[in-house]
């Protein structure tokens, strides 16, 4: 089977293009790219008027299987993921149980070669159950594949276990993402720390809970010499600490998410539990300094956080409600609205946030469009404006803080390994 | 000859939702209903074949007594529901209880719950009326309103006058609703606490902040001080009571260096000896008792006045 | 609505309130239990003209206090805008007297059932008698006026406004129709 994706606007930083250019398919990978191709493909898509870029990869998502499959499924949200442009995702291992082990490994292994609709890879846990105490078996994680270790949910508390993780995964050459909380000072916090929560008479957690740890987290990473990528930044401070990391060569890349540079603490000013997520809805500047990071370099890869939740978890009084939002099928879309419509960054630039740069953190050969590698690509109307529906939703869950919104910048086709796994019309 | 609309809101969330002529006029009301709790029948049909139903998540006997005195005034049925006694502990969501008690086609909902937020996220879900009585630490709206029509009866109005708050401000619902309905209607407020009970940013409520209470006093016509409940003290926040009652405690002699005229306020019940002393709670500045009787009047007016809302809503006018 | 025609002007409503305090005088056989109370808005108006022509006739003050019936009406439901709650200020007892209930206009007669409800409320009066300035038929409760300033036959579409010089700056009747 050969497709010809005809005529788009090919934007693949990898290898410097942005510009009108035809793609031939030949099975699951990219045979050529070029301008006028035309040797007898099987299909031809009109991209025409379109970008077509690299397959999403979004390396922050909770799949929820196994252990709570109410809420999502590796089905559902690969499924969700097409919708959203996603061709590849790293799933968080803060599932029942815990990707802490090789069985467990194997477990989640078997479930996505046997439901997923696109790659999925596996995060591994850093502690035993995530509980921050006993080391997990690093190397025969490893052996199963893992892609990444995190505790994400819960940051590493002792810095002695931190510090053993760290000095093996650099060994083995295995990236450690951190959840950057300490949960010392942000106990029974449910909004951001401020003048909003006070006035909602609701728990505050403060911008110094997280940036504090990123302090900790990359001291530690400076003297291990390991890999580390920082999760879900939503702060300034956090901004800024990362900013200086970097220049002084610590080996450090870090995301936000979509609902960081777009919303504010004022979204739950009506006690929206659709807008409660850990870390929370920051203030105007700090989504400011969120938005200058991604534009400067400073903040490398735009992540979902995808964290579906049934609506029993979610339709509650705000303090009781879940954290988390879901994301994956509004990213690509939020993304566009407000970093490359607002001029923030051009094409090019959000296709390294959300390609090129989790591949090459995540040491994956994917995130390009070169001839010869994997037919993953997402072909999207730059200016069409649609409006964000449940009934749209792919995912089992409808958690997500951009409800009704209209965004612009629609996902029209993914496809994965050379099949059209998802189409809009 | 029709009046101006002037409330069609269908619920009483809190003061912050309410402009200031929507203060005043439920204040004005209010007036009228004082009138009816002084006759001899104290009970005008104005409600008959309504039912409101009292829904409490958290133990109150004198809000809820008020409450139901007020709907009873009114002619309407009252239906008390306790946590203890509802379906919550088997695990019904608050949105499910709401949705059954719709069911039973009551009227509204009078809600205190121990969680900020609970009361709107309730009126969001509800078509019926949704009179909040006090959520998590966020509004106590009818406390508010009765301290407010008790401060305006003494003192003639509000613009212009000083009232200060003394006491937990970081944990109270009552602070919170007094600091949106006197601000609106044009006072200056001054909370005063130990720094560890002043939350953050409550400046931006438009409020000065001090933790000496001699100062905080000094330019007062009227001081409404906070219940402290050792109780609660859940991170350790809370000086000793007899540090508190040195501290903060309203005494006579604080009193002596007051405006002579200073109103004494208190959302009951008291603590003796801790937030005030027994000489001040007695004295004939101390104003506690009206706040009571004021409160059986301006609960019937807020039952009345959403009632009211939702009627006409429902009704097409042509 | 328009105006149709000037049923009363000022003299005749003038007059109208004379002959009214005489028929109470001499109804009640004199004043000494006697007592007003006027419905808001206009009823209080009346009510405090009739005392005023009382005392002129008899020499002697007769108490007039205000009945606020927004909370005793039937009709509450079905009002499109929102009625406003007033007090009601008799600072008198009315128990035992000989109450005279005063309303610019008698149309339903529902108006009259709600301050009757209101009245007996407040206590148990001797007897509750009723002057009307206007009125304009189409009862649909069986209540009679005691005391009527003018019959004014109406048709259902029309409407009966009073004005006062206490409101509206001058004393008037008008009827009003519908526009075509």
């Amino acid at each position: 089977m050969k497709i010809l994706i005809k005529s788009g606007r090919v934007i693949d930083p990898a290898n410097n293009v942005d510009d009108i250019r035809d793609i031939l398919i030949d099975n699951t990978r990219i045979a050529r790219v070029g301008k006028g191709l035309n040797n007898g493909a099987d299909k031809t898509i009109d991209a025409a008027g379109k970008i077509v870029m690299p397959g999403l990869i979004d390396m922050h998502v909770h799949l929820r299987e196994p252990g709570r499959e109410d809420k999502e499924t590796i089905a559902t949200g690969t499924q969700a993921a097409l919708h959203g442009g996603v061709t590849t995702v790293l799933a968080m291992p803060n599932t029942i149980p815990a990707i802490d082990s090789a069985e467990n490994a194997r477990l989640i292994a078997s479930i996505i070669r046997d439901t997923a609709r696109i790659q999925v890879l596996v995060c591994g846990a850093i502690t035993k159950g995530r509980l921050g105490e006993e080391l997990v078996d690093l190397a025969r994680l490893k052996k199963e594949g893992i892609a990444a270790i995190s505790d994400d949910g819960s940051s590493v508390d002792s810095p002695d276990i931190l510090f053993k993780a760290m000095k093996k995964a650099r060994e083995l050459r295995i990236p450690v993402i951190c959840h950057c909380e300490d949960k010392t000072m942000s106990a029974g916090g449910v909004m951001n720390l401020g003048a909003n929560s006070t006035r909602l008479g609701l728990r505050g957690i403060s911008n110094e809970s997280e940036y504090k740890r990123v302090q900790r987290d990359l001291s530690i990473a400076q003297r291990t010499k390991c890999s580390v990528h920082i999760a879900h930044i939503s702060c300034a401070e956090s901004v800024e600490i990362v900013a200086k990391a970097k220049k002084k060569g610590v080996k450090v890349t870090c995301e936000t998410a979509p609902h960081y540079f777009s919303l504010t603490e004022e979204a739950v000013l009506d006690y929206d539990t659709n807008k409660k997520m850990n870390p929370p809805l920051r203030t105007a500047g700090d989504r400011d300094a969120v938005r200058q990071g991604l534009a400067d370099g400073v903040i490398d890869v735009i992540a979902s956080d995808h964290a579906p939740h049934t609506v029993a978890e979610k339709e509650i009084e705000f303090d009781r409600a879940e954290f988390g939002v879901t994301g994956l099928e509004t990213e690509f879309g939020v993304s566009a609205t407000y970093l490359v419509h607002t001029g923030l960054l051009d094409w090019a630039g959000l296709c390294r946030k959300m390609a090129l740069n989790p591949a090459r953190i995540l040491g994956i050969d994917k995130g390009t469009l070169s001839a010869g590698s994997d037919a993953d690509i997402v072909i999207v109307d730059p200016d069409a404006e649609w409006a964000v529906k449940i009934a749209d939703f792919a995912s089992k869950s409808r958690n997500s803080c951009f409800l009704n919104e209209r965004l612009k910048g629609k996902v029209i086709k993914t496809i994965y390994r050379g099949t059209v796994a998802y189409s809009a019309d | 000859m029709s009046e101006p609309v002037t409330w069609n809101k269908k619920d009483l969330l809190g003061l912050e939702y309410l402009s200031a002529q929507e203060i005043a006029f439920i204040l004005d009301t209010a007036d009228s209903f004082k009138e009816v709790t002084t006759r001899e029948i104290k009970k005008v049909p104005a409600l008959r074949g309504k039912t409101v139903v009292n829904l409490f998540y958290e133990p109150s006997t004198r809000t809820r007594i008020s409450f139901e005195l007020a709907a009873k005034r009114l002619s309407a049925d009252v239906i008390n529901i306790a946590a203890e006694t509802s379906s919550i502990k088997k695990g019904e969501t608050l949105i499910d209880t709401g949705r059954n008690i719709e069911a039973l086609k009551a009227d509204i909902i009078v809600m205190r719950h121990n969680y900020s937020g609970a009361a709107n996220m309730l009126a969001r879900h509800l078509n019926i009326s949704v009179v909040n009585a006090g959520d998590g630490w966020h509004e106590h709206p009818t406390q508010a309103l009765l301290d407010i029509f008790t401060l305006r009866e003494k003192l003639g109005n509000i613009e212009g006058r000083s009232v200060t708050i003394v006491g937990d401000i970081a944990h109270s619902r009552v602070a919170r609703s007094n600091i949106w309905g006197l601000t609106k209607l044009g006072a200056k407020v001054t909370v005063c606490a130990p720094r560890m009970l002043i939350p953050v940013g409550i400046e931006a409520m438009g409020v000065s902040v001090t933790n000496n209470i001699d100062e905080a006093l000094k330019e007062a016509d009227a001081v409404n001080v906070l219940r402290m409940q050792f109780e609660r003290d859940e991170q350790g926040a809370f000086p000793k009571q007899m540090e508190y009652f040195k501290k903060f405690g309203i005494t006579e002699e604080r009193l002596r260096r007051a405006k002579p005229e200073l109103i004494v306020m208190h959302p009951g019940p008291i603590n003796r000896g801790i937030e005030m002393s027994s000489e001040v709670a007695d004295c004939p500045q101390s104003v506690i008792l009206d706040q009571v009787t004021n409160g059986i009047a301006v609960r019937m007016a807020a039952l009345f006045l959403v009632s009211q809302a939702r009627d006409i809503k429902n009704e097409d006018p042509h | 609505m328009k105006e149709k025609s000037v049923v009363l002007d000022r003299e005749t409503v003038s007059r109208s309130l004379v002959r009214m305090a005489h028929e109470i005088i001499e109804k009640n056989k004199g004043v000494e239990n006697l007592c007003l109370v006027g419905i808001r808005t206009r009823g209080v108006f009346i009510a405090n003209r009739l005392a005023e022509n009382i005392k002129k006739i008899e020499g002697k003050d007769v108490p007039a206090g205000t009945l606020d019936i927004t909370l005793y009406r039937d009709d509450l439901t079905l009002i499109a805008y929102q009625p406003v709650v007033h007090k009601t200020e008799i600072d008198f007892d009315i128990s035992g007297k000989d109450v005279v209930l005063v309303d610019d206009v008698l149309y339903s007669g529902r108006t009259i059932r709600a301050a009757l409800d209101a009245l007996i409320d407040l206590g148990r009066p001797n007897t509750i008698q009723l002057a009307v300035l206007i009125d304009r038929g189409h009862r649909e409760l069986p209540i009679r006026p005691d005391y009527v300033g003018k019959n004014i036959p109406t048709a259902k579409d029309e409407t009966v406004q009073v004005r006062l010089s206490e409101s509206d700056g001058k004393d008037e009747v008008v009827i009003m129709e519908k526009n075509e």
